[in-house]
Parts: C-alpha cells; structure tokens; sequence
C-alpha cells in the first residue's frame, strides 16, 4: 500500500486498491448471492436445495459460471451491433461504479464525494438506459416490448425513491454518505422514518427488477424479456449486474436507515455486511412469497400510492424538522 | 392533419404448443392490438390418441385403463363414469360396501387434482412457493391411494361390480390424518393466497361472464358454479352413494377468476366433509357384487351415466350392437366445453389476464383431445 | 379518502400475513427425500411388472398357460405357450413372454388369472439401452428370484423336452383310444356271449 503510494499518490493509490477489491466483491457477492437464492428458494418451498456441488452446493455457481462461460455467444443477424454489444458492458459498469462512494467502515470507503447518494442515483439511472440499448438492438418484437416495460417501471419507481431519499438527506443535512452514517450516531433513522424504510424497500425492489415486480424477465409470460437474445457470458453479465444491483440498493439502505457501519464490539465492515445481508434475504423472501403484479397495476401502484405518499412522508419531516 | 401513412392493424401472436403456462398442449392464437387482445382463438388436437377409436376395438374390460388416462388428475372419476354406464348396460348392483369405498376414493383424487390446479395456477401467476406446499399435501394423498389402489396417478382400479381389493385400516387412519392436517393448511393457504392483495388484484373482476353466457356455452363445473349457477351432478342426479352425505355446493356470485378460485378451494373443503362422513358410516360387507359375468356381452342398447369429475361433467355413452366389444364410446368432456368460452372472455383483455383466465378453467388439454 | 387509506393498511397487513407464512416454512424440516442417496420403500400393493408367485409348497410357478391374461391384455403383450408332460395332471408354461413396454400396468391380467399364478413386482427402477430389453422372460426371473431365495430352481423347458413331451402326450392320447376300442369290443363281445349262454339252458 505504501508502495502504490509513493508511486500513484495517496488518492490514486486508494482508487486502484479500492477497485480491485470491489471487483473482488462483486464476484465474490455474485457468487455467494447465488447461492443464497437457491437456498433460501429451496428452504422456504421445504426441499433442500443445490446439495452435490461441494458442500452443500457451495460451489454450484462456478459450475454455473463454467457452464455460461462455454456456451457460444451467438449474435443474431439483424442486430445493431455497436448497441447490441456494448448493451452488457453498460448495464454492468454504473453498478460497478456505484461502489465508489459506499462506507463500509469509517476507514474502507474509496472516495467520499460530497454528493454521494447523487451520484449512484445517477448511476442507476444509467442502467434504465442500457436495458433499453439491449432491448432495441435485439430487433425482436417481444425483446422491444419487454425492455419498454422495464423501462416504465424503472423510471415510474425512481420518483417514490428519490423522494424518500430526500427526506432523509433533509434529516441529515448532507448528499455524502459517510456524514449520513455519521449523524446516525444516537439513534438509526429507520426508527423515526419507519414508512421512508418501507416505502424504499418496495422501490429497491422494483428498480432492481425482482419479484414481485419482475414483469420484464416473467418466464410465464409471453414476452420474454429485453434479455432473450443474449447468450453466453452477455447473459451472465445482465445476472451479474442484477445481483449487484441488489446489494448496491441494500447498501444504501443500510447507509440510510440502519446507521451503516455502526453495531457494537464487531469492527465495522462485518456490521455493514450483515445489515447489507439481511435486508437482501428481506428481498429474497418477497420474491419467493408473492405472485407477480400485473404491469398496469404496477405503474397504477407507484403513481397512485408510492408517490404521495412518498410526499407526505417528505412533507411531515420537513415540518418536524422545522420545529 | 399530417398522413403518416400507417394504418393500425393488430398483430398475431401465437401463444404455442408448448409454453411455461401449460395445462397441456394447447395453442392459442391472439389478435392483439397493442397489448390488448382483440381476438382469441385456441386450436387444440395436439395431443389426439384415439381413445374412443380405441374402444370400438378392445373389450369393455379391455377399456378400462384408457378411462384413467383421458384426464389423468381426476382418474378414478372417469373409472367411475365408465363402470357405471356398463353396470347399468348388463344390470349390475355394487354392494354399499363397494361405493362407499368408491366416493372415498373419488373425493380423495378430486381433492388432489383441485391441488394441483391450484399450485399450476399460482405459478402462472407468478408465486413459485405455493405450488410445492400444494404438491406436498398432494403426495400424502398419493401415498394413501397407492396403499390401496397400487398406483399414484392414472389409476384402474374401479371394476364392473365394485372394487377389486379392500381398505385396510392404516388406509383409514392415515386418511383421518390427512383430513385434520389439510385443514390447517387450508389456513396457510388462506393468508399466503387467497387474502393477498396481489392476488385479489390479478383475479378480482377478470373474465367476468354472464349465467346466460355460461348456461349457452355449455359450461360445467366449478367454471360454472363460479357464475353462481349451483349445478352438481353429484347433487342433480345423484348416483352411487351420494345421496347419504351432507354436503353443500358452493357458488360464486361475480362470475370472475377469483370467484371460480373461491369455488375450487371451497369444494375440497366439501370433499373432506363427504370423506369424513363416509368414513364414519362405512358398512361392512362385500366390495363386489356376486355374480359378475366374465365376459361381458350385454344386449343391444345405448345408455348414458354422468358423473362429477374435477372439472365439471364427464359423460359416457355406450353403444352396444351385441358384441364383446362396444360399437361405439362417447365420452363427454368438461374441459372441451369449459375452454369454448375463452374467445368471447378473452376479448379486450390483458396477456396476463389471459394466463389467468385460461388458467381459472382448469383445463386439460389431453381430455379435450383424448 | 378512508376507503384508499384502508385499502392501503389492509393490503398491507395481507403482505405481512404471507410473508409470516413463507417464513414459518423457511424453518420447518425438509419433506423431500434426496433420491439415489435416500430411497423409500414401495407400498405392499404397488404395481410394478407382473411376475409369478413362487408357490410355498412347490417353490415354483402354478401357471397352468390357459391364456386368460393373454386375451384380457388390452395392448396384448403377453404370450404364453403351454404343453402337458406326462405325468401331471394339468399343462405347464413353457414360455411366458411379457413385453413391458406398453404395460399400461391396469392389473386386468393379476386379477383374471384362475390359479392367482401373477402378482406384482416392486421393481420401478427399471433401466435398458434398447426396447429389446424390456422383453421380460418371466421363466428365466422366476429363476433368478428363486435364486436369490435358495429355493430348487425351476428348469426351463427346453425344445426336446417340449417335443417328447408333444410326442409322449400323442403316444398316450393313441394308447389311451386303443384301450378305449379294445374295451368297447370286449364289452361288445360279452354282450354277445351272455344271451346265447341263457339261451342255451
């Protein structure tokens, strides 16, 4: 570290470690959330699960993995062929990028930007845009079809989200994430903004298209999904880039709500990961539980009742706030 | 006005053999416009084996697996259909014994095939849990057949006279068991489905028909009773032992999904009442009737026996020339006249609402084929 | 205003309630059994292929080859081939093929059999590479179980015993007829001798 230092300068040298190691977590995470899913799939439908790759099916993903890997990336004929390939490739990087400015521990955290919570809404903005890339350039109807889909929900359950965010950032005073977690320091926001947690949650899971809200990739529909023609390692990309999503949202929500790093006697970074954890099992469970909502009542939800409701709770803070 | 020179037109979309939603091998072919469907139309045959065609060459004793496997999920129900329209043909009586065990039996399939159409349905919809907790009770109800009867699925155990073996008493007891244990369940159920705001959102109100609609299209069964009709064979010409219980028929007032959902789920309640009290009164005494002739050559002459199966009302119409094998068999299926109705339901509607209206007929596909 | 908010809490409330439910599962035990590693065991009447009963007292098999199974099969794949030997009373089976691979498993055959020569198997993991395969010689399972239970094996007949067994059952049919004409001439015979006899006093 010292090394790097003396070579690249103190904040280059913290950007290329930090990088390395959340390559290392986002595969390590990917990996790992896998393998959690099944698992808590297999358990809650009271059957065991993935049990002969490795211990209990510990290593049932790199099978996985291998098997994506070897498969033939096939480009169908009529695609835009710039879009179709860098579709993949921009769905994945904004996640990536996100993990620039999460606090895992007082210490651990690559480069705090005073408009931190900004710049990862920014980013999974960008995600809308690169499922949108991937649908067009398929040049198959029903990929068209699916990615417009998405791309409704996506931006139709930013709005209830940015609005929750806000009325915390009103309570905290500041867009950086690690002065968020700071003035949790005597109590946690979500006992004081149980609806904001609430209300968050549901949005995390629509942004990050997972049950019930998982229109866009519903295999028992008939329109299959921006992803159909992607094969191969582009698929696993896509998958790569959800499961990273997931933990992206969950660490926001910790950052948010649950004080972050903060938790007695274990150093920091193992608080934030169990906080992170949990709250992912959360999202696992709702999608194991509840059938899927129909795409008009989708939107009609987060217009009709996310939204104000998302107002009110924005209103009401800024009141309390004020007295 | 600027011409842009593209008229609207709808598109075809071809809901195929072979999908995820499957109930069989069905095809529906959807006009849609935009995303809503301006004309359905299902296209069946797919899965013809030529059952009936199949009849006119074997011995009435010969057809009798063939019953089990035209609608494989409500098998003993066919069995029965089809041993009583040939005892009525050559006059035979099953002692009390023997239809008593026949109702057990019954009821028991019929409450395992509502199972699984609940499970399927679910999954249609998008909840991937309920159907493991539906086929975990199911595999109790299969395992006390199989004590019984020998076979877990299509089975041929109904024969000319009665039943060719008996209960034995861990039959019993184990049903007793299953009984009390389906009812908590029936609770679970309750609050993971039937009370879930999603759910009463996908289904409340979708695939409304009228009773005129349904009495015109032929409509039997639960599809039936959804629209507020309570038509039961079981109750309108009752046969073998039903007269002895106390059972009610449920019914639905709106004529929507989640009315023909609350019928079905209802009716396996009404099926525990009916095993429950033939339980309690199961006479002793023969399972056969005594004189059973081994070759069966009844007179010349056609008859008619209706039954209630899961799905609304198999008949089956015999007609004899005289000979060891029938001139011909009929056999009239639920699921043929139930899935009629989806053109006119279908219209203007939702790709996801047709999943699940197709799936709130509770069709099988092979039946409608045979 | 009040139903919107109520209609809010309630589908609220009703997440939760599945939630709980899934979550109750989440901890019960497993009911899945893991097959190959963990097997159940088949119910006392399950329906695997028919196979011969082997008899307490003869250890063997007491089908008679009546063909009763044979014409009730509804797909007919049973062929049976019977002949009597000198010296029992009724026939005997000397080939029993059964061609399981259209076995619809309807029990017709167990039931109908008149000396209850048939019951089922509990064999369901049945595996082969060809159709050939599934062409069940139940003379030579019968000898394999009979085998395995340390009991005298059945031989299987083979051509010459089938042929002298056909030509002893001929030879006896003859002798049995020749005896029958040679006792209708001598009572023929003593029918004629006895009048003259009384006649004679």
């Amino acid at each position: 570290m010292n090394l790097l230092t003396t070579y690249l300068g103190a904040t280059l040298a913290v950007m290329v470690v930090g990088l390395i190691g959340v390559i290392a977590l986002v595969s390590v995470n990917a990996l790992f959330l896998i393998w959690m899913e099944r698992k808590v799939a297999a358990h809650m439908q009271l059957r065991p699960g993935p049990m002969e790759v490795g211990f209990h099916g510990a290593i049932q993903t790199v099978a996985d993995a291998l098997k994506l890997m070897g498969k033939e990336l096939i480009t169908p004929e009529e695609v835009d062929r710039p879009i179709y390939y860098l579709a993949p490739i921009v769905v994945f990087l904004p996640v990536l990028l996100s993990f620039l400015v999460i606090p895992f521990s007082p210490t651990w955290i690559i480069r705090d930007m005073n408009v931190g919570i900004v710049l990862i809404l920014a980013f999974s903005t960008m995600a809308v845009l690169a499922i949108l890339m991937g649908g067009w350039a398929s040049n198959n109807k029903y990929a068209v079809l699916g990615a417009i889909r998405s791309v409704a929900q996506n931006v139709a359950y930013e709005i209830p989200l940015l609005i929750t965010v806000m009325s915390i950032i009103l309570m905290a005073g500041s867009f950086s994430l690690s002065d968020i977690v700071a003035a949790q320091g005597r109590y946690w926001y979500i006992l004081v903004q149980p609806v904001a947690f609430l209300l968050y949650l549901t949005c995390a899971t629509a942004e990050t298209n997972r049950a019930p809200f998982d229109l866009p990739e519903a295999e028992s529909e008939l329109v299959a999904g921006f992803h159909t023609e992607y094969s191969g390692m582009r698929f696993a990309l896509f998958f790569l880039a959800e499961y990273t999503n997931m933990f992206i949202v969950c660490a926001i929500a910790t950052v948010l709500f649950l004080g972050g790093w903060r938790g007695p006697f274990l150093p920091g970074v193992v608080w934030f990961l169990i906080k992170v954890y949990a709250l992912i099992f959360v999202i696992m469970w709702f999608r194991w539980t509840f059938p899927r909502v129909r795409f008009d009542q989708l939107i009609t939800f987060a217009w009709k009742i996310l939204i104000p409701l998302a107002f009110v709770n924005l209103l009401i803070t800024a009141l309390v706030l004020k007295l | 006005m600027i011409e842009l020179g593209i008229e609207e037109k709808t598109y075809t979309l071809n809901l195929g053999p072979q999908h995820p939603s499957t109930h069989g091998v069905l095809r529906v072919l959807l006009e849609m416009e935009g995303e809503f469907i301006t004309k359905a139309e299902p296209v069946i045959g797919y899965g013809h084996r030529a059952h009936e065609h199949m009849a006119e060459n074997r011995n009435y004793h010969q057809f009798l697996p063939n019953m089990g496997r035209v609608d494989y999920l409500h098998a003993l129900a066919f069995n029965q259909g089809y041993c009583m329209a040939v005892e009525k043909l050559i006059g035979l009586t099953v002692p009390e014994r023997g239809e008593f065990i026949r109702v057990i039996t019954s009821e028991l399939n019929r409450i395992s095939s509502h199972l699984l159409w609940l499970g399927a349905y679910l999954l249609d919809l998008g909840a991937f849990t309920p159907i493991l907790y539906c086929f975990d009770d199911r595999e109790n109800i299969l395992d006390l057949l199989d004590r019984i009867t020998g076979s877990r699925l299509t089975y041929c155990f109904y024969r000319f006279g009665g039943v060719p073996q008996d209960l034995d008493d861990e039959f019993i007891t184990g049903t007793r068991a299953f009984i009390k244990r389906l009812r908590k369940r029936f609770k679970d159920y309750d609050n993971l489905v039937t009370k879930n705001i999603i759910f009463i959102k996908r289904t409340r109100d979708v695939g409304v028909f009228t009773r005129e609609q349904a009495i015109r299209y032929g409509l039997t069964g639960p599809t039936l009773r959804g629209s507020g009709i309570a038509y039961d064979i079981r109750r309108s010409e009752p046969y073998s032992a039903y007269p002895l219980f106390n059972f009610e028929i449920p019914t639905g007032q709106r004529g929507d999904v989640m009315d023909r959902y609350l019928v079905r789920v209802r009716e396996m309640e009404q099926s525990l009442r009916i095993i429950e009290q033939a339980l309690d009164k199961l006479p002793e005494g023969p399972i056969m009737a005594e004189k059973v002739p081994k070759r069966i050559k009844p007179a010349e002459g056609e008859v008619f026996q209706a039954v209630e199966t899961a799905r609304g009302e198999f008949g089956c119409y015999i007609v004899s020339a005289g000979d060891i094998k029938p001139y011909r068999i009929k056999l009239r299926v639920p699921s043929f006249g139930n899935l009629s109705i989806l053109p006119e339901v279908a219209v203007d509607t939702l790709v996801a609402d047709l999943v699940a209206i197709l799936g709130s007929f509770d069709v099988v596909v092979p039946e409608i084929d045979r | 205003m009040v139903t919107y908010i109520k209609d809010i809490l309630t589908g609220f409330y009703s997440l939760l309630a599945g939630m709980a439910v899934t979550i109750r599962y989440f901890v019960k035990p497993i009911v899945t059994v893991q097959y190959p590693r963990q097997q159940l065991e088949m119910s006392p009447r399950y329906r695997g292929y028919p196979q011969f009963i082997i008899d307490e007292e003869t250890h063997t098999h007491r089908c008679i080859a009546c063909e009763m199974c044979a014409r009730i099969c509804p797909s007919q794949l049973i062929h049976v081939e019977g002949i009597k030997f000198p010296g029992e009373k009724q026939k005997r089976a000397t080939k029993y093929l059964h061609e399981h691979y259209y076995c619809s498993l309807c029990g017709l055959c167990t039931e109908v059999c008149p000396t209850t020569a048939l019951e089922y198997s509990k064999a369901y993991r049945l595996a082969g590479y060809r159709r050939e395969d599934f062409v069940l010689d139940h003379l030579k399972l019968l000898q394999n179980r009979q085998q395995a239970l340390g009991v005298p094996i059945t031989p299987i007949p083979t051509e010459q015993d089938i042929a002298a067994a056909a030509a002893a059952e001929a030879a006896a049919k003859e002798a049995r007829e020749k005896e029958a004409k040679a006792k209708a001439e001598a009572a023929k015979a003593k029918a004629a001798e006895a009048p003259p006899e009384e006649g004679k006093e």
